[in-house]
């Protein structure tokens, strides 16, 4: 019962089949308008929003520049605390690490908070091949699963799904797996959610062994945060003997008060609320529990060697930039091929995987029109476009060696730019074929220029859906030396 | 002062008329400005491409062209972006300390049209006189990049006969974005479809806007949906007088 990202095509290829799906652009369309509407209405009164971002922009920064030492603070305190601290290099380890511990305890499943880390290593995947069934107990994340489906929202997996397609899922696909819905379930949303708290109820009693991320990790005090809606992450953190926490190398604040600027920048940017019904904190084990924390790089060291790159670390997994985004409204986030989808995904996947080794990765930094929405909206001031542009670099120079027809195209580009006398040549050139089509050309654009209606490949990309003007008889550069410059 | 115009690459070959209006508006109030011979293109589309190697020598041109200008008045929010915000990157790609000084010249002189205008002639009416009904998008670069903020309407405002209405979700990009455009040309489509479906629900019968790439796009929709509505740059609509041109 699960799904995978792996193999997936590159974005232009995904999204295609995406644009064409009405009811998904539809659901988007819908949900994306509604939290973007609420977000702007709470962002809008605070008055000192932008200085939040800037102190949220600078602890992160910090933190980031002094990472060894904070991490090293963080599990000196939790130590100290009774939590034992484990260290993971990558996706495998940190599975291997959880899978080690369930077993220990002879469990047969695990109840999870939703967290986007073990989205990332495939935890539930891994945990399966190991004998272990993880059950998600966020409202979304179990209609993902039940639905064999994957995430498309950071913060709202289920996004792309509408209540109808919930209650057909919910009817299908409970009783397999527990409790089965109500024979009469409707598409309320109180009697969907109905369903789900009765159908997870009798896994949170009865399980031994949960598995969280966390928001944030204090390092003074060793007490990892999670933020939530629905009181599912409480369940799992308080019920179970035992709680293991996938924790990204870069949740971490310093200390308390560095907590409270992403307290107040956190659920605005997510949920578009003032504040979030729950949040849990812990530091290190209760009596009679166990708390193990696992510390994931799975790729953020190398993020953080790329220099302009690093900031994108500073996320906090609020889905702003999934919101207002242009590209993700209409292609959703399946075609981002990851866990991580939107203009965050389109650059986080490059920078924790790399560039120039796999297509699909390298085709994100191009999914976007550089609109700069995301950037508006980043709580912690990423500047997503910027980031983007340099990833394309990346990609362009990691396949310097064997280049695109692009490549070509962009050279000779480069060498007619470079020289004004070349530019006025080739636009010698272009005024001759404007003469002929100004001339021929039958299809008139309102105000009364001639235009294309078809151009041979490269130029059928933008002539498929676009007329194109036919180019003036005369450049401005030649009208400016015949006449102009009086 | 010493102001030259940076037309752009696409004005240059594909929109001369909006070159022309900038000069004519510039004129108008008074100022001489040039058009130095040497200018090409920004090497944004190089840039937004991840082609930086072969963006430097267009950069080199550019700052060449421009060195000892007071102002560079440039009618498009998105190369005044590029100057502004990616000719630094690109000098430092170029590794040429020479280059990044001349870019430390040029770059904060670079002044989108409705920037120059208002701020620098401190001029909100120009004398223009545009009796269609007219609607605004305001775009991406210059929008978000360079923060041009109210300036253009507020220079439509003072066009006679101009009846400026509403575009609704006028804030969202219309897909154009460069080679975005051809490389994710459905997708750079079904933004352009929205946004082609904002201005007819606008009513307006001309779709004005700060930059005739974006124009190319929406404008390509809107023709190839036989809508009837025309697009024109800022600079065209700020261009016409009671005595035509």
């Amino acid at each position: 019962m699960s799904s995978t990202f792996v193999g997936m095509p590159a974005f232009p290829t995904a999204a295609r089949e995406a644009l064409s799906d009405t009811q998904l652009r539809r659901n988007l369309a819908h949900a994306t308008g509604t939290i973007r509407a609420k977000r702007a209405e709470v962002v809008g009164e605070v008055d000192d929003w932008e200085e939040l971002r800037l102190a949220g922009a600078a602890i992160k920064d910090n933190v980031l520049r002094n990472l060894d030492e904070h991490l090293l603070r963080l599990e000196e305190s939790l130590t100290a605390r009774g939590a034992t601290v484990h260290w993971a290099r990558d996706a495998a380890e940190a599975c291997e690490i959880v899978a080690s511990i369930a077993r220990q305890h002879g469990a047969d499943e695990v109840m999870k908070v939703k967290s986007m880390a073990t989205q990332e290593i495939g935890l539930n995947e891994a945990l399966q091949d190991a004998g272990v069934t993880a059950w998600e107990t966020d409202l979304a994340e179990l209609i993902v699963q039940l639905g064999d489906d994957l995430p498309s929202h950071i913060l709202v997996p289920a996004i792309h799904r509408n209540r109808a397609e919930i209650r057909e899922i919910f009817r299908d696909r409970m009783g397999a797996v527990g409790r089965p819905a109500p024979e009469d379930l409707s598409d309320r949303p109180a009697d969907l959610a109905g369903a789900a708290r009765l159908h997870l109820r009798e896994k949170f009693l009865r399980a031994k062994v949960a598995v969280s991320g966390a928001n944030f990790a204090v390092a003074d005090s060793g007490t990892l945060v999670v933020v939530e809606s629905e009181g599912n992450g409480r369940m799992c953190l308080t019920l179970p003997e035992v709680l293991v926490s996938v924790v990204g190398i870069e949740k971490i604040v310093p200390t308390w008060s560095d907590l409270d600027v992403f307290l107040q920048l956190l659920p605005r940017s997510s949920t578009g609320e003032r504040m979030n019904p729950y949040t849990s904190t812990w530091s290190g084990s209760t009596e009679g529990q166990e708390a193990h924390v696992v510390l994931l790089d799975n790729g953020r060291t190398r993020a953080l060697a790329d220099e302009v790159g690093r900031q994108a670390l500073r996320c906090i997994r609020c889905s702003a930039c999934l919101n207002v985004c242009p590209v993700y409204e209409r292609t959703g986030g399946h075609a981002y091929g990851s866990v991580y989808p939107g203009p965050i995904g389109a650059i986080l996947n490059p920078l924790l995987r790399g560039t120039g080794v796999d297509d699909q990765i390298d085709s994100l930094p191009y999914a976007s029109s550089l609109c700069g929405a995301c950037f508006e909206a980043c709580p912690v001031r990423i500047d997503i476009p910027e980031v983007l542009v340099h990833l394309r670099s990346r990609v362009v120079d990691a396949h310097r060696s064997s280049p695109k027809p692009e490549a070509a195209a962009m050279k000779s580009a480069s060498w007619v730019l470079a020289d004004a006398k070349r530019l006025s040549l080739a636009e010698r050139g272009m005024g001759l074929a404007g003469r002929v089509l100004n001339r021929w050309g039958r299809r008139v654009m309102p105000g009364g220029r001639r235009a294309l209606s078809s151009l041979p490949w490269p130029g059928s990309l933008w002539s498929t859906a676009r007329d194109v003007p036919a180019p003036p008889t005369e450049s401005f550069r030649s009208w400016w030396r015949r006449e102009g410059r009086r | 002062m010493k102001v030259a115009v940076q037309v752009t690459c696409i004005n240059d070959a594909m929109f001369p008329d909006t070159g022309k209006a900038v000069f004519s508006v510039l004129r108008r109030l008074g100022v001489e400005a040039d058009f130095p011979e040497g200018q090409t293109c920004c090497g944004q589309p190089m840039v937004n491409t991840g082609y930086l190697d072969e963006a430097v020598p267009v950069v080199r041109n550019f700052v060449d062209a421009f060195a000892g200008y007071d102002a560079i008045v440039t009618p498009s929010g998105s190369c005044a972006g590029s100057a502004r915000h990616q000719h630094s990157i690109v000098a430092r790609r170029s590794g040429d300390a020479r280059l990044a000084d001349a870019v430390a010249q040029t770059s904060p002189k670079v002044y989108e049209l409705t920037e120059f205008l208002v701020d620098v002639l401190g001029v909100t009416d120009v004398g223009a006189y545009f009796p269609h009904r007219v609607t605004y998008h305001p775009t991406c670069h210059s929008l978000r990049m360079l923060g041009v903020g109210d300036r253009p309407m507020r220079l439509l405002r003072e066009v006679r006969g101009l009846d400026l209405v509403e575009l609704p979700a006028a804030n969202e990009c219309c897909g154009f974005g460069g080679t975005f455009a051809v490389k994710n040309a459905e997708t750079s489509t079904a933004m352009g479809a929205d946004k082609a479906r904002h201005v007819l629900d606008s009513g307006a019968e001309v779709l004005v806007a700060g930059d005739n790439s974006c124009l190319l796009h929406i404008g390509g929709l809107l023709s190839r949906q036989r809508t009837g509505v025309r697009v024109m740059h800022l600079a065209d609509i700020l261009a016409r007088t009671e005595d035509g041109l």
